[in-house]
């Protein structure tokens, strides 16, 4: 499409009339966006949980095992793709890989953060009980790690919300895709509106996991518990950003 | 892999990194310009628009992150304004502002990373700050010295490890923000990518990407090693932990 806004010709930041025209394919991107979101951060969360769990079980491995995953979260996105693109080609593979690798690091580190904050004391009882190491794993070491690993995919899924524009290099790159286009031909509601949506789909992403760990950990909705685990959690976040 | 033969006869080729009319030129208004064709070029202007924004994010966080620290006050709006941060997409940053009154090149890049590079400092300086023992706090005001004294001499060196962590942090993401920077028609190393990929030579992507990764690998393990000297031996399991 050519320019269509001039010099002088009305070309406002926010318009319904965008909306009202381009509605369909604002939504075909949204719902790209997201689903890309979700199967990037599902698939992260599924590589880290074996990776983290054998980094503490293992500690040889763990050096290896971080620097990886630190050395893949350094690596710019566009880099990343860059190296991808002439052997998994142009499209959502490409974005798909990039989106994971990145996510990855956050999340083994929250998990092991999260496993390593567990109270002694409790994992002692548990094995004065007869757990054995799996059991002992999966049902009291990773509830109690819960808040650390809640923190860390909601910190994976924030930044990969913001990341999946980024796969407009290689053509796929949701909403990306309108910001870029409206750069192209200078159309400054095509590129607010997506920028307000990829916030707002941020943001409700973010409330959506915050909800789900409420109902998942109903121990921390009374009072002094939960303003401890909100300040584990908290720790563990920091953690998690001050790595980056 | 025909890919990667493309890729080492582009970075093994001298031409690709010294360009073929030198590493800069001018533009029409008599500025310098760094030609586009020349990796040694692009890495310059890399290096340039990344200093120019953690320079200026730095010049605002850090007296900032400072004071209120050592305030102990507006620990929620650092916060903020970190979450914030990183719900926005670069990509919507970069655009809005080529497209607003700032203008696509160089200038729209620095200012979009300037804003991105800006939380870590402040936060780090402000957790730094903030979280010098109060017990040596008290010490302090207790043997007389001022405010000011206390801040510059007593709290500001024991927060030296959080603000290098701080400072690391927003070099390394800058230095990966700026590739960015091609797309809205602004210089430095990812020009290569953005214009291998477009253009489908698919060798000269992957020559861009490892550009790319090799200058950021290599800025942060540099400084790494910074942050560890600065950082008195003491204090450094203590900095790994919350670095």
């Amino acid at each position: 499409m050519p320019c269509l806004y001039g010099r002088g010709v009305d070309n406002p930041w926010l318009s319904l009339d965008y909306l009202r025209r381009s509605g369909g394919e604002v939504w075909d991107q949204l719902v790209i966006h997201t689903s890309l979101t979700l199967q990037a951060v599902l698939i992260a969360a599924a590589i880290a949980l074996p990776l983290a769990i054998v980094a503490r079980r293992i500690p040889r491995l763990s050096g290896p095992i971080l620097g990886v995953t630190g050395v893949l979260y350094t690596v710019p996105s566009l880099a990343l793709f860059g190296l991808l693109a002439p052997f998994t080609g142009i499209g959502r593979t490409t974005v798909l890989i990039g989106l994971v690798s990145y996510a990855l690091l956050v999340l083994v580190r929250n998990i092991i953060v999260g496993l390593e904050g567990v109270d002694r004391d409790v994992v002692d009882a548990a094995r004065g009980l007869g757990y054995r190491r799996t059991r002992l794993l999966f049902t009291v070491e990773l509830p109690n790690a819960l808040p650390s690993i809640v923190a860390g995919l909601r910190l994976a899924t924030v930044t990969t919300v913001a990341l999946v524009t980024v796969g407009v290099v290689v053509g796929y790159g949701g909403l990306g895709q309108l910001m870029f286009r409206g750069l192209q031909s200078n159309y400054r509601a095509q590129i607010a509106t997506s920028t307000l949506l990829c916030l707002a789909l941020a943001l409700v992403l973010d409330l959506a996991i915050v909800l789900l760990a409420r109902w998942a950990m109903p121990w921390t909705r009374t009072g002094g518990r939960r303003a401890r685990r909100r300040a584990e959690a908290a720790r563990a976040d920091a953690a998690a950003e001050a790595s980056a | 892999m025909s890919t990667v033969g493309d890729a080492w006869d582009y970075l093994t080729d001298p031409v690709s990194w010294t360009g073929e009319n030198g590493l800069f030129g001018t533009n029409f208004d008599g500025s310098l310009r760094f030609q586009r064709d020349s990796i040694l070029a692009l890495t310059l202007e890399h290096l340039y628009m990344s200093a120019a924004a953690v320079g200026i994010a730095a010049a605002i966080a850090l007296p900032l992150g400072l004071w209120l620290g050592h305030l102990r006050r507006g620990g929620g709006v650092t916060t903020v304004i970190a979450n914030v941060s990183r719900a926005m997409p670069t990509l919507a940053l970069l655009t809005l502002f080529a497209a607003s009154a700032i203008g696509f090149g160089n200038r729209a890049v620095i200012i979009a990373a300037a804003i991105f590079a800006f939380p870590p400092i402040l936060t780090n300086a402000f957790t730094g700050m903030a979280g010098v023992d109060a017990d040596v706090r008290d010490a302090a005001f207790g043997q007389g010295m001022t405010r000011r004294q206390v801040a510059l001499h007593v709290e500001l060196p024991l927060a030296v490890p959080l603000i290098a962590a701080g400072l690391r942090t927003s070099v390394t993401q800058t230095i990966a923000t700026v590739p960015l920077a091609a797309l809205v028609g602004g210089g430095g190393l990812g020009v290569i990518i953005v214009t291998a990929l477009a253009t489908q030579r698919y060798g000269e992507a992957l020559a861009g990407g490892i550009l790319v990764a090799a200058l950021c690998l290599g800025i942060d393990f540099g400084l790494s090693r910074l942050q560890r000297r600065v950082t008195p031996a003491p204090l450094r399991s203590r900095a790994t932990v919350a670095a």
